[in-house]
């Protein structure tokens, strides 16, 4: 299952992170990946940079950054493809021990359908460990 | 935390640290049956203190502590036994007080060469493809044996003495716990991406009905690929293995409808795959090319899987190019159903008389006897053709063939209106 890590630092936005972090942060992604379990994750500019855009009433509405609010504004999400949200809950934790105090709003992404067969017929090549273009085309 | 969440914690922590401490004890006490002994003990030892304790701010480094204080005893016990069968007395008294503290060196080393000698002790051909998988599945994935009954379909007790069989044999064979090196390498490498891609088809070969463990292994094998990358980031192979799997897993959205029946690939919604997963597998494949591996038989298979997903619609297809990656595949992989496949995939580039052509040149060939994708594919051609009459046999056979209920239906609706 894939869970979406939306994070909200406490600190008020513009507080850069030291070097220490920079490192330390560095070396839990590459855990991360290197245990297979993060799919995505990006950082985010300064809410400067962004906009809200709205839709009520039939209009829209676009604000610009930067936001009024200047502590608990997304500072960066993260995709993990885990085992239970207990093993995202645990990750988050490895994450905001370097990243700082803070939330971690996680959310399991949905996912309709799974692994089954695009037709039996591919199910009969995966037998043979191969491909199947017979079974796209039948 | 309440007992039931922390236990839910402690398999959290246990999915995340369990192959790091298998592979870290396997690499002192020198087998990996002995060494899951002790990562289960330190794993019962967490389940009877945290919930009153709480769960510690490192659990992986106290799981290891733990571990490894029973790891030390174990040995010590092993040296004083050793010692008085063989009276060797003072001598070896030395080189254990030198032991013990290269111990605490040796457990913090880095993990990931342990992980992945892991692997492919797990993944020894001396073992039975089942047991790897099962092994594979218990040592790195983290799967319980239930767990990993349910996903296979067979009784729990029969993959616990999987399990048990495959350790014994491991340490009777006194199979070191190493990674290959030179040529062995190769032939032990394809044994590892084996079971990975076996485990991978287990999950992909499930039905929507199927217990959510079935499916699941698509997952796990997922996983254990994006592992095994990080960990020989140097072989082609790997990456193709993992590229062909991504971008197969990214239609997994699409290949169902409503009411479960499959989906042919060219009549799926494309905008339901999945777009991170296809550029996951795109980059994976490229790493393959990059690292000299195109034609490594995972990488072919990972390149047409990878011109379907390029093509946003089904026209698009570049089904030439797909022809070709299938002549380079027959030549490194040669097998029936893979020249069945080029034969459709020659059709759908060329015409459906050049296709015809290369499945007409199969039904002689034994193994293809009761295949009913041979009159299937025979059929479509046949019809593309106007050969109405021979297209409606070749559909009736296929569907008389088939062990399927709904792909019957789809062939005998074919064999009624031919196109």
């Amino acid at each position: 299952m894939k869970f979406l890590g939306l994070y909200r630092p406490s600190a008020p936005e513009g507080t850069p992170p030291g070097q220490e972090t920079m490192a330390k942060m560095g070396k839990l992604i590459e855990e991360m990946t290197k245990a297979g379990v993060l799919l995505a994750t990006e950082g985010c500019m300064p809410s400067s940079k962004g906009a809200r855009v709205r839709y009520s009433g039939g209009k829209f509405t676009v604000t610009d950054g930067p936001f009024t609010e200047t502590k608990e504004l997304i500072a960066g999400f993260a995709l993990f493809e885990v085992k239970s949200k207990e093993e995202a809950i645990e990750w988050s934790r490895r994450f905001m021990e370097v990243a700082g105090e803070g939330e971690n709003e996680l959310r399991q992404i949905f996912e309709g359908g799974n692994c089954a067969p695009e037709s039996t017929a591919e199910l009969a090549e995966v037998k043979h460990r191969q491909p199947a273009e017979v079974g796209a085309t039948l | 935390m309440t007992a039931p969440d922390t236990h839910l914690a402690i398999d959290a922590v246990w999915r995340i640290e369990s192959a790091k401490l298998i592979a870290g004890l396997a690499r002192i006490v020198g087998d990996v049956g002995v060494a899951e002994d002790l990562a289960q003990d330190a794993l019962v030892a967490a389940l009877e203190r945290w919930p009153e304790s709480g769960v510690p701010d490192n659990p992986g480094a106290w799981l290891m502590a733990t571990a490894k204080h029973r790891a030390i005893d174990l040995l010590r016990r092993r040296t004083r036994l050793e010692r008085k069968h063989e009276q060797l007395g003072y001598e070896l008294e030395v080189q254990q007080e030198l032991a013990v503290p290269n111990l605490d060196a040796a457990l913090d080393d880095p993990v990931g060469d342990d992980l992945l000698r892991l692997m492919f002790t797990a993944c020894h051909p001396i073992l039975s493809t089942e047991a790897r998988a099962a092994l594979t599945l218990r040592l790195l994935g983290g799967l319980t044996t239930e767990e990993i009954a349910r996903a296979f379909l067979v009784p729990a007790p029969t993959v616990a003495q999987r399990i048990v069989r495959a350790k014994r044999t491991l340490s009777e064979a006194g199979i070191p716990f190493e990674v290959p090196r030179g040529d062995d390498l190769t032939a032990r490498l394809s044994s590892v991406l084996e079971v990975v891609y076996l485990i991978f088809n287990e999950g992909y070969a499930a039905t929507a009905g199927d217990d959510w463990l079935r499916p699941a292994l698509c997952e796990d094998a997922l996983r254990l690929g994006r592992i095994l990358a990080e960990l020989a980031p140097e072989e082609p192979e790997v990456h193709g293995l993992v590229a062909l799997m991504e971008i197969q897993a990214s239609r997994s959205r699409a290949r169902v409808g409503p009411s479960g029946e499959p989906i042919l690939l060219l009549d799926q919604n494309r905008s339901r795959w999945d777009q991170l997963l296809i550029r996951r597998g795109l980059a994976a494949l490229e790493r393959a090319e990059q690292l000299g591996g195109a034609n490594g038989p995972y990488a072919l298979q990972a390149a047409i899987a990878a011109c379907h997903a390029r093509a946003r619609t089904g026209e698009e297809t570049d089904w030439e190019r797909i022809a070709t990656l299938y002549a380079a595949l027959a030549e490194v992989s040669p097998s029936p159903v893979v020249e069945l496949n080029r034969a459709v995939a020659v059709g759908m580039a060329f015409g459906p008389a050049a296709g015809l052509e290369l499945v007409d040149a199969l039904r002689t060939e034994p193994s293809l006897k009761s295949y009913h994708l041979l009159p299937a594919a025979r059929g479509d051609l046949l019809d593309k053709l106007g050969r109405f009459d021979e297209a409606r046999a070749e559909f009736e056979r296929a569907a008389s063939l088939t062990q399927n209920a709904r792909e019957r239906t789809l062939l005998l609706e074919r064999s009624m209106q031919p196109r």
